[in-house]
């Protein structure tokens, strides 16, 4: 086995057209087989086309391979029971439904036990809101319904379409600490265009324009270089320390009234602080319990590698067997 | 008074049939946004179905007693298997081109009554049905005809069987989810086609049901009685919101008894003509029916 | 060729060592049009058989009728296809504005005692009027909501007809024509030319018509509309007035329909309000190709050919001495009809008009082939 853990999902020419009109014009991405690799471009340059290209939601030509095994000819749901779970852009929750209902159309029967238990400590309010109908939550509530239906099966990959869009700031550190958490056992797909957040939860990213894939790289090598993000992004630095600026004082406050059972986190507002804010905030999610293996997650270069291949390659090797 | 108790019942009676046609109708199109102008053939083939059963081709079945309810199954089954293939054959092929699909379901619905005609003729048969059901009974001083409430029976069975069906079960709970949002629900790794086989398998059985029985309130079969009631069952299911079913239910009320008080108290005809001018009073209210569902 | 092939077209020519006589070819084959509308309007005078398809010579009278019956229906689709294929309107209504050309023209005529010209123009103001109104109330509604509302206002007039209020309409009979109010050379049998020139003139005035329709700036909004409403709404457009644009221009083009079938068949009959009328009308489209420029033209006139012939052949004694299985469904033609329709949304998405692109995309390489493969609208 190499050092570098054979990507879990990978992309090659994927190409979406709708109504004659080309979307994407040929997308290549790997998602790594840990950790979270984040989709960022500007509005329009075929990031959530991606995800609904790789889940089979829009016809596509192309390649999906996950875990090596060719995708692209199967159904969405034949591809998601193979062990996807996906949170879209508009949260795909169904409002009519109440919020146990939700989540009971994410059990997959036959496919081993939902983790209930999971899912309702991360997110409590769930258990209380189980008989609400879920169109009447509100937006990060909603949110977190989508979120707990991707955790709630053994799934080998997360997809999430900019789960912190419209969610006010201390909802927004909310469920990037779930997804931080998530992304510690389940590789995570991540669209987002918070970069703050991209900064704190990526390991790896894929900047999409106009429908290609415009560079692939480590994101912190990405977010250090101003100069490459403003080009890539079309985002100014200060328009970035700015979106820092919030969720560092969000993630602070939240810190105290947060969830248990992520607790420690109360010095997560070192996340907003800049590069360091990247060992910081892992290292808080660390903090509940599995400290030793996230901890290093800081240093995106060395070590890193070995550490995280070893859990999603058993994974991969499972399931060639 | 007792003119009133009457049309009263054979309104309700008649909304019972909208509602047999109506509510796989409506859950056909939440579900697949599939328009069935097969649905009224769907109910023919029922009709058909049950009449030749109780004529005394089917062993077993007749037009009285057990014999009566043997037809009226069989004419059931018979118009739930054809709906099947009628998804599987027609449908589903064609779902990535919804507007062919509706256009598929109109070609049915033409090629099976002129079928049925073709077999049976074109003229109205007499239906055989059971003389405890060929009676009435006295309500406040109105002579009822029974069959109206076999109707209402049927309809608030129906009914009740959906509500239990899409609350308490899993492929219910699909329905439900898929009537909201159809690529979701395959996003979470169901496979959504499996239910609409289901919808078209209830809406074909409902369908073919109020053929059934639309047998003994008519008191004949004819091939081109589907496709009349289809047309009222269609502002049913605009009037009540597309896709819902307690909707349906309470348009196929309105709908039925409009028709009846208003073809009674003015002139024949008239009724039919008010329905459809409340639709589109309806329509310019609140251009979403009655539930606000999607229109 | 429309607008739309050309470019294709083209693109597929470039370069290649033929293009200069391929383009020889296509500028030639340009005028066929004109040299049909010839052809067509010298049938009356022609006495060539066409053996299968017609009984009898081509100018005879029951062929006439025939013919003028075809290009009135193929007039007919393709003002429906303004809807349909333009704007991407899925009416079910359409019946009714060509039995308002029919009904009202010939109640004028019989019990206002107007002349036939005063009637014809009041028919057409109705058809105008009443698809203005109709159509405003249903395009509050989008989508299958429409097509259901536009299905409830001509099953209401087609109820009312059917009571025959105060025997005006006839009732389940219909209404004959009164033969004294229309003009002499529009009566009889020896008039048949005139009113298959009449209908021959319709059909070239619906062609005109949506042609010039579908080119001007309204149709580009027709078609934007057709592909995606809310990108025309983001452009600061109301769909809606668009839409209604196009329902009053179709409803007026089958009044005028209507006018000339009342003169065609002699008479108001109560089959054209029916909704099984709008669905032949439906079915005739989609058979010839929706949204191209000849489609529901040959849609038309195939559809009113095969159903008279077929017609013929479910009463001929060659039938009669089938077996039952093959006898049964040829007795009903609307049986094959609609067994041929479905096949024809299966085996040849875009219709008819559809076909020499197909055939031609066979033969090229299999690159050519894959170019000319557009998505169904």
């Amino acid at each position: 086995m190499t050092p570098t853990a054979a990507p879990l999902l990978t992309v090659r020419d994927l190409r979406v057209v709708i109504g004659g009109k080309h979307i994407l014009h040929g997308v290549d991405l790997e998602v790594a087989a840990s950790g979270t690799t984040a989709v960022l471009g500007r509005n329009g340059a075929g990031k959530t086309t991606t995800v609904r290209g790789i889940l089979g939601l829009v016809p596509r030509t192309g390649s999906v391979l996950l875990a090596g095994e060719e995708t692209v000819r199967l159904a969405t749901h034949a591809l998601v029971r193979r062990g996807i779970g996906y949170a879209p852009e508009d949260r795909g929750v169904f409002a009519s439904l109440s919020v146990a209902e939700n989540l009971r159309l994410a059990e997959r029967p036959g496919a081993g036990e939902p983790a209930y238990d999971l899912v309702h400590t991360l997110f409590p309010e769930l258990r209380r809101r189980a008989r609400q109908a879920a169109g009447t939550l509100s937006g990060g509530q909603q949110q977190m319904v989508a979120i707990a239906r991707t955790l709630l099966n053994g799934n080998r990959l997360i997809i999430a379409d900019e789960p912190t869009k419209g969610l006010a700031p201390k909802v927004v550190t909310e469920v990037a600490q779930v997804l931080e958490r998530a992304a510690e056992a389940v590789p995570v797909l991540l669209v987002e265009q918070n970069l703050a957040l991209v900064r704190r939860l990526a390991r790896h990213c894929v900047v999409l324009a106009a429908g290609r894939t415009a560079h692939q790289g480590p994101a912190a090598d990405l977010l250090a270089d101003a100069e490459a993000a403003r080009r890539l992004l079309a985002v100014g630095s200060t328009g970035g320390t700015g979106s820092t600026g919030t969720g560092s004082t969000g993630t602070g406050s939240t810190g105290g009234t947060g969830p248990g059972a992520i607790g420690g986190t109360g010095d997560t507002g070192a996340g907003g602080t800049g590069s360091i804010g990247i060992a910081g905030g892992t290292g808080a999610i660390g903090g509940t319990g599995t400290a030793g293996r996230t901890g290093g997650a800081g240093s995106p270069t060395a070590g890193s590698p070995v550490r995280t291949a070893a859990r999603p390659a058993a994974r991969t090797t499972e399931a060639d067997a | 008074m007792s003119t009133v108790v009457l049309l009263t019942f054979t309104g309700l009676g008649l909304g019972a049939l909208y509602f047999l046609v109506a509510s796989g109708l409506s859950l056909i199109f939440g579900l697949m946004d599939v328009l069935n102008f097969a649905h009224g053939a769907l109910l023919s083939v029922g009709a058909y179905g049950t009449w030749w059963a109780a004529s005394g081709h089917l062993p077993g079945a007749g037009s009285g007693g057990a014999g009566f309810v043997l037809a009226v199954v069989f004419g059931t089954a018979v118009g739930t298997v054809s709906a099947v293939v009628l998804e599987l054959a027609v449908i589903r092929p064609l779902y990535t081109r919804p507007r062919e699909q509706i256009l598929a379901t109109v070609g049915v619905g033409l090629a099976v009554p002129a079928l049925l005609s073709a077999i049976w003729g074109s003229d109205a048969r007499p239906f055989p049905g059971p003389k405890a059901l060929s009676g009435t009974f006295a309500v406040l001083g109105a002579e009822v005809p029974l069959n109206r409430t076999v109707l209402i029976g049927a309809a608030l069975a129906v009914l009740g069987a959906l509500k239990l069906f899409l609350s308490r079960t899993r492929h219910g709970l699909v329905v439900r989810a898929g009537v909201e949002d159809r690529a979701m629900v395959t996003a979470l790794g169901i496979d959504v086609r499996k239910a609409f086989t289901l919808v078209f398998a209830i809406g074909g059985a409902a369908a073919a049901l109020g053929g059934a029985l639309g047998g003994l309130y008519f008191g004949s079969v004819d091939p081109e009685q589907g496709t009349s009631l289809l047309i009222f069952a269609f502002v049913v299911v605009v009037t009540g919101g597309m896709g819902s079913l307690t909707g349906a239910a309470l348009a196929s009320v309105a709908v039925g008894l409009v028709q009846q008080f208003a073809n009674y108290y003015t002139t024949a005809g008239l009724g039919d003509l008010a329905v459809v001018v409340l639709l589109a009073a309806l329509l310019l209210v609140r251009p979403r029916g009655l539930t606000g569902r999607l229109a | 060729m429309t607008t739309a092939t050309q470019p294709r077209g083209r693109s597929r020519t470039a370069g290649h060592p033929l293009d200069t006589r391929s383009r020889r070819l296509r500028r030639a084959t340009r005028w066929w049009p004109a040299l049909l509308l010839v052809a067509l309007f010298t049938v009356p005078y022609s006495a060539l058989p066409l053996p299968g398809l017609l009984d009898g010579p081509i100018g005879g009278p029951g062929n006439l009728q025939l013919l003028a019956l075809c290009l009135l229906f193929g007039g007919l689709a393709t003002g429906y296809d303004l809807l349909l294929g333009r704007t991407g309107l899925l009416s079910f209504g359409h019946a009714l504005y060509f039995a308002a050309g029919t009904y009202v023209t010939n109640t004028v005529m019989l019990e206002a005692g107007l002349p036939f010209a005063a009637s014809a123009l009041l028919g057409l103001l109705a058809g105008a009027a009443l698809s203005a109104l109709l159509g405003a109330v249903s395009l509050r509604v989008s989508g299958i909501g429409f097509s259901m509302v536009t299905l409830a206002f001509a099953q209401a007039a087609s109820i009312l007809v059917q009571r025959d209020p105060g025997g005006v309409t006839g009732g389940e009979e219909g209404r004959a024509a009164p033969a004294d109010r229309l003009p002499a050379a529009l009566v009889g049998i020896e008039h048949t030319a005139n009113l298959y020139w009449i209908a021959l003139a319709y059909l070239v005035v619906v062609l005109a018509v949506v042609h010039r329709a579908v080119r001007s700036p309204v149709g580009r909004v027709w078609e934007g509309i057709k592909e995606n409403e809310r990108r025309v709404e983001v452009l600061g457009l109301r769909p809606y007035g668009f839409k209604l644009l196009a329902f009053v221009l179709a409803g007026t083009l089958a009044a005028l329909g209507g006018l000339v079938y009342l003169l065609l068949t002699g008479g108001a009959t109560p089959q054209t309000t029916t909704s099984d009328f709008t669905l032949s009308l439906l079915v005739m489209v989609v058979l010839g190709g929706s949204g191209s420029r000849w489609g529901p033209t040959v849609g038309g006139v195939l559809y009113t050919w095969a159903d008279h012939r077929l017609t013929d052949l479910a009463g001929s004694d060659t039938v009669a001495g089938l077996p039952a299985v093959v006898r049964v469904p040829l007795s009903q033609p609307l049986f094959l009809l609609g067994a041929l329709f479905v096949a024809v949304i299966y085996l040849l998405p875009g219709g008819v008009a559809r076909l020499p692109a197909r055939l031609r995309a066979a033969r090229p390489s299999p690159a050519a082939a894959e170019r000319e493969e557009v998505p169904a609208p």
